[in-house]
């Protein structure tokens, strides 16, 4: 069997082909952290409109470190910048924008996903200080909710499961996920695949996952830059 | 009609024990931090306090906890750079926790000072958080209902007021600070410049005058990620 950890992608590779699906116009709520990447990767020639849920629509790059202005964050209280084009608006707005269905896409993390496109990504539920935020709200309105994740957990176990263990941030809301070895969409309750990582085989991809792989139809190459 | 308080103190001054408080902003951003300071002299205790966060480091609401005045905190998401305050309170027992969907939040609050006592949101259908809550099915969707969310007063960071305290704000410093100007029995503002009537272009203030009950002036207001990184610690 391939050592997955040796030739999976690394998270900017993930998010590069996340950010290959977005097109051009497209308004685009990036979760915290890792999916916040998927910015940086804009095919040439298209230009999304990125929304982040304290107020902002269509923001700039992060500044120079020590040009911060702390009125200017995002969502994960990251300086960002104005930029022609920017809009600020109250929190009910900006929830409005996201309930209301007028994003495009929504890209989060995820600790699990079901077959049936349920996303867990918010709590483990081992105690600790409970924490929601926008994730909740995030997942209901978008057209579209795709997940950025490594395929499997630090420890090896599968995060694309039958069902979820962990508690819910929402039900049947995914529609795609992205992971390090591969591209999955979630139809009729099931995985189908998209596209592979060329190096891995159907019984190594399938030996990680933890529901049943269909596929649809021909199953794409995933290639993404290498450098990246 | 004149709505501007010339201290701080005065401002806040008959907020009682007991209350609740809703404070403006998103992490640092839109957090009133002279207001709250002054609400932690002033002394009331065993406020119910509604924010987006739990506070950061020991300054702000933060503050507030650590000096004991807070029993209840309805907010979306307690974690911050630094929330070993609210931590350390919610492990040992002593400050209760709601926690709440951050477009709920907004919405609960905006239909409080609204009139709206329910309204049915998708957000939280079929998790933990709906627990108990009123389902009902629109167009072939589940929605879970929610009920408003008022106070008896709001702490309100702004940019510029006018005496009417017509209000405008500054960039994403906007947050939940106008929903929770029209959601509290008593709106307190601070604001960076109070300008004379006319001041303000009608057509950009945010918050009109009607949602505002006092201002009070600060004209050079501390920004909690800087007072975070100088260590700074209140009282």
């Amino acid at each position: 069997m391939t050592d997955i950890s040796e030739i999976k992608l690394t998270n900017a590779q993930i998010a590069w082909r996340a950010a290959q699906d977005i097109g051009d116009g497209a308004y685009v709520n990036l979760g915290i952290g890792f999916p916040e990447m998927v910015a940086k990767f804009q095919p040439e020639g298209r230009q999304a409109i990125f929304h982040t849920e304290n107020g902002v629509l269509d923001f700039g790059p992060a500044p120079e470190p020590g040009q911060e202005d702390w009125d200017c964050i995002n969502a994960g209280k990251k300086a960002i910048t104005v930029r022609p084009g920017t809009a600020f608006f109250h929190h009910a707005d900006s929830f409005a924008m996201v309930r209301g269905g007028h994003l495009d896409v929504a890209i989060l993390g995820a600790f699990q996903v079901a077959q049936n496109g349920d996303l867990a990504n918010w709590s483990t539920g081992r105690g600790g200080v409970p924490a929601v935020g926008g994730a909740m709200d995030l997942v209901h309105g978008a057209k579209r909710v795709a997940v950025v994740t490594d395929h499997v957990t630090k420890d090896g176990k599968p995060k694309l499961v039958e069902q979820c263990s962990f508690p819910l941030t929402g039900k049947g809301c995914v529609t795609r996920v992205y992971t390090s070895l591969a591209v999955i969409d979630v139809e009729d309750a099931h995985f189908v695949l998209r596209e592979k990582l060329p190096a891995v085989s159907m019984a190594d991809l399938q030996a990680v996952t933890g529901a049943t792989l269909h596929t649809g139809g021909p199953v794409a190459e995933l290639i993404v830059p290498e450098d990246l | 009609m004149d709505k501007t308080i010339s201290s701080l103190a005065g401002a806040v001054a008959d907020i009682p024990d007991g209350a609740s408080v809703m404070i403006g902003g998103f992490g640092g951003s839109g957090a009133p931090i002279e207001l709250i300071h002054a609400l932690i002299d002033q002394g009331a205790r065993d406020l119910t306090v509604i924010n987006n966060n739990a506070g950061n480091g020991h300054v702000g609401l933060a503050a507030l906890i650590e000096q004991g005045r807070v029993r209840r905190l309805i907010c979306s998401f307690p974690r911050s750079a630094d929330p070993t305050v609210f931590n350390d309170f919610y492990k040992a027992g002593k400050i209760e926790l709601e926690i709440v969907p951050q477009g709920t939040l907004a919405e609960r609050i905006r239909a409080g000072g609204a009139g709206i006592p329910a309204f049915y949101t998708p957000t939280s259908y079929g998790t933990d958080l709906a627990e108990g809550k009123p389902v009902e099915e629109f167009e072939g969707r589940h929605y879970v209902r929610e009920r408003w969310l008022k106070a008896d007063y709001a702490l309100v960071k702004a940019e510029c007021a006018d005496p009417h305290g017509n209000l405008t704000y500054r960039m994403a410093a906007r947050n939940f600070n106008p929903v929770m100007a029209m959601a509290a029995r008593r709106s307190i503002v601070q604001a960076r410049r109070i300008v004379p009537l006319g001041g303000i272009d009608p057509e950009h203030v945010v918050t009109p005058g009607i949602f505002v009950d006092a201002v009070v002036e600060v004209t050079d207001p501390a920004q909690e990620e800087v007072l975070n990184r100088e260590g700074a610690v209140y009282p």
